[in-house]
């Protein structure tokens, strides 16, 4: 683990948020300081310890393969930003 | 008990409607009358649910006068506005949101609807309940009922704010690292986190899937109980949530601890919050052994690691969990040239800043060349942590400590976004581990500057499942010292003036 300089505008283009000029210097800045904080678990020793994605008992969820009620398809588009017939519509996404 | 009856406990308010001495109907038009001349300087709501709570109060008038017995009839409920409720706007305090309508309700919030709630309204936020004093929130400003200069906590500010100036019996809050433990703590409240799975998440807001837990904050401990039987267990549609029978708490409080071994934490020992806050949290310490608890020492040597943990493997979950809000389904769209640069000026215009340092930071964490070395270490430090909690209650039933370093501070006190983090020290540790924790008042300071003595919150935490346990000691506690008692709210009328930024 390092406190190397984020690459804040790689970063923002994988979370697919835009960022001005003024924001990719104060984030950097501020997730900089962030990451030499948490580079204090550096410091653990951690060679023979497992991993926890969560703490309490689990194990898979099965259903029976049966249809149950959902949301109706017009209430699910009614709050579409943009919809064509029964479709939530968007830009082209494959070119021509 | 209290004339007005919008001062009653929960409790109280249930008893007199399942009694017919009271109606829910007169209940809910008391509280919104009261909510209508005190938030404006407050500012708990986000949104008032007139109708929909008058319509719901007519109906719980109605199963009364059916015969039917309802646990909390008539109780007016602030519900925070990450939570669904079908037919209200609901928007997690973020822009992107803003005009959403929730299409269904969410499990814990239609149980305790089904219990004999009654919605009053939703409340403010830090923006998808990422922060620690609601200063977060794009949609509006909440103030300390006790200080209107200071913040009321958050995230779960809203409701925290609701419920100390009785503009709600009962609130719902949402804890990811302490959400609802330190302004629960900040509005001399009870706040409940309940063990990891213990309440359905279906219709939560997702922050942190692993983390987050929906709880009650309430006036009294009892209330708090009521709360917590009703919205508990089992809900198949939370893939997480803990399959086995509830263990309900309201009936098996306590007035003594004797025979419980209370751990505090040598870690958390060691003073440093200042001579009055440590003075304060020693006497309740000695508080709990005059009950009959016997003290031990426990150590949680990774502790300290946990704000840094923390801090990698939420925004690792809330990297992920808001990528659905993209502009194509439901919320805010800005309009691109093509597919990517909406995607990209939608979550720009949407989210604000410290939702997308989240997001960037996590997205960090879980990128390829960094994901072993920051998101697995935080996971395996997480393992750590909870095995620190293991080793200690072998030798304790239940852990006190600090539910926050400080009473409510004033707004722009934390402009540095890692001052902020700091806030959750206490809190976070036990979030890791999954384990049910509240805080419950316990003392009054008046910090430096400060005109009014402000509340301070006691944090007791108990193994996984512990809720019993961990509810019957914090009532023992709130009789014998009845510190949330000592001082009022105050409570500025519409047209008054109130206390500015």
């Amino acid at each position: 683990m390092s406190s190397e300089k984020i690459d804040v505008r790689y970063v923002a283009k994988l979370a697919r948020i835009a960022l001005t000029d003024d924001e990719v210097e104060r984030f950097g800045a501020q997730l900089g300081d962030l990451l030499e904080h948490v580079d204090s678990l550096a410091k653990l020793d951690v060679s023979a310890v497992s991993a926890t994605a969560q703490v309490v008992e689990s194990r898979n969820v099965e259903r029976d393969d049966a249809i149950t009620p959902c949301l109706d398809r017009e209430v699910v588009l009614a709050q579409a930003p943009q919809r064509q017939g029964g479709f939530f519509r968007v830009p082209r996404i494959i070119a021509e | 008990m209290s004339n007005t009856p919008i001062e009653r406990s929960a409790a109280q308010i249930a008893r007199d409607v399942n009694a017919r001495s009271l109606s829910a109907a007169d209940v809910t038009e008391t509280m919104l009358a009261h909510v209508a001349a005190v938030d404006a300087g407050i500012g708990s709501y986000l949104t008032v649910l007139d109708d929909l709570a008058r319509e719901t109060a007519a109906r719980v008038d109605a199963r009364i006068a059916a015969g039917e017995h309802l646990p909390l009839a008539g109780v007016p409920l602030a519900v925070k506005d990450n939570m669904c409720l079908t037919g209200t706007r609901t928007t997690a305090g973020s822009k992107i949101l803003e005009h959403w309508i929730a299409p269904y309700t969410a499990t814990a919030v239609a149980r305790l609807l089904e219990a004999g709630c009654v919605p009053i309204g939703k409340t403010n936020l830090d923006e998808f309940a990422m922060g620690s004093s609601c200063e977060n929130s794009a949609l509006g400003v909440t103030r300390n009922p006790y200080d209107a200069a200071r913040v009321p906590g958050g995230s779960s500010g809203g409701s925290a704010a609701a419920v100390a100036s009785f503009e709600a019996a009962l609130g719902m809050g949402s804890d990811t690292g302490g959400s609802i433990r330190e302004p629960a703590a900040f509005c001399n409240l009870v706040g409940f986190k309940p063990t990891y799975g213990r309440v359905s998440r279906y219709g939560l807001i997702a922050f942190a899937s692993s983390l987050d837990q929906i709880g009650p904050f309430a006036r009294t401990v009892e209330d708090a109980a009521l709360a917590y039987d009703a919205m508990g267990g089992h809900d198949p549609m939370d893939s997480t949530s803990i399959d086995r029978p509830l263990e309900t708490t309201a009936k098996h409080l306590r007035s003594d601890l004797s025979g419980v071994r209370v751990g505090i934490v040598k870690e958390f020992a060691t003073g440093g919050l200042g001579a009055e806050i440590d003075a304060l949290y020693a006497q309740a310490y000695r508080d709990l052994q005059a009950l009959g608890a016997k003290l031990v020492e426990v150590e949680l040597p990774t502790a300290e690691h946990g704000l840094a943990t923390y801090y990698l493997i939420a925004p690792a979950e809330c990297s992920s969990n808001l990528a659905r809000f993209d502009g194509v389904r439901y919320g805010l769209r800005v309009d691109g040239a093509d597919v990517h640069e909406m995607y990209e000026r939608t979550r720009a215009a949407g989210f604000g800043p410290e939702v997308k340092r989240r997001i960037l930071i996590g997205t960090y964490a879980l990128s390829s060349g960094y994901y072993d070395a920051y998101y697995v270490r935080a996971q395996k430090a997480r393992t750590l942590i909870a095995q620190d909690f293991e080793r200690a209650f072998a030798s304790c039933d239940l852990i006190a400590c600090p539910a926050a370093s400080s009473p409510a501070f004033e707004f722009n006190a934390k402009s540095d976004p890692y001052s902020m983090y700091l806030m959750d020290y206490y809190t976070i540790p036990m979030s890791l581990a999954g384990l049910p924790a509240l805080s419950v008042p316990c003392g009054w300071v008046t910090p430096p500057g400060g005109e009014r003595p402000m509340p301070m919150g006691l944090q007791l935490c108990g193994p996984l499942f512990a809720e019993r346990q961990l509810l019957a000691a914090a009532h023992a506690y709130e009789q014998k010292t009845k510190h949330a008692m000592k001082n009022r709210p105050l409570l500025a009328t519409a047209g008054a003036p109130s206390g500015s930024l």
